[in-house]
């Protein structure tokens, strides 16, 4: 009885809910789920295989909840009860750092397919072969879906603003120091 | 190639808060609710299995509290 593979869940809540918590945007929305994944997960248990990821296993069974809910309503569930968005009263960020609050802002308004993506690949550590696994979905599209949710944070964020004004400065550097040299030439 | 670091920089900036972003909502409190189920989910299938071994009725239902 003790190596009932159902003992380990109890490890993997936190993470079940911030994988909830980023699908849902919602914090009671989260929890239902959490807890209608857990009574699948504890009677469809021999879907399991023993030595295999079970955090994997438990997130797909919560995105397929998400989903079939999703499904059922007709319709996405949008706006949140504000969580991902909740400004958070940081200090601007010196180092150039985005705050947080405006991370928030931009990742909440990422399809839920490209949320979901990011969180698998970029927060969770799944590799993209899992992460295509887990979605039902090929590893090509996972790619795609993150880097497509990337740029859409970076427009969102301006971050590719920021950029351009990064290149701009190198290039007048570079035309500073060019007529310095031939200047001196 | 700039194009290339730049876009390494661009993806390293979202990564980083998006771990910041994953972090909190990991190291929020786990609601009793949960492990509450859980116990219960396991109880259940005790008093369920007993059930079916033994006789179907539903003596066992009545639990010590």
């Amino acid at each position: 009885m003790s190596d009932d593979p159902r003992d380990e869940i109890v490890k993997h809540l936190p993470a079940m809910r911030a994988f909830a918590l980023s699908l849902t945007r919602n914090s009671a929305l989260a929890d239902d789920m959490v807890q209608d994944s857990l009574v699948k997960a504890w009677t469809k248990i021999h879907t399991f295989e023993p030595g295999t990821n079970m955090r994997a296993w438990l997130f797909t069974i919560l995105r397929n909840t998400y989903y079939s809910n999703r499904r059922k309503a007709g319709r996405e569930v949008s706006d949140a009860d504000g969580l991902m968005t909740e400004g958070l009263s940081e200090k601007p960020a010196h180092d150039g750092r985005l705050q947080l609050a405006d991370f928030r802002r931009a990742f909440a308004q990422l399809n839920d397919e490209q949320r979901e993506a990011l969180i698998l690949v970029g927060a969770s550590g799944f590799s993209y072969e899992e992460a295509a696994d887990m979605c039902g979905v090929a590893v090509g599209t996972i790619k795609s879906r993150t880097n497509r949710a990337r740029a859409r944070l970076a427009q969102l964020m301006n971050l590719t603003e920021d950029e351009a004004l990064e290149m701009t400065d190198s290039a007048t550097m570079a035309v500073v120091s060019g007529n310095r040299s031939s200047a001196a030439g | 190639m700039a194009q290339t670091r730049d876009k390494t920089k661009q993806a390293q900036v979202i990564d980083d808060n998006l771990k910041r972003v994953y972090q909190d909502m990991l190291n929020e409190d786990v609601p009793d609710r949960f492990l509450t189920l859980l116990d219960q989910l396991k109880e259940q299938e005790k008093s369920g299995a007993d059930a079916s071994e033994s006789a179907p009725t539903q003596v066992r239902s009545a639990r010590n509290s």
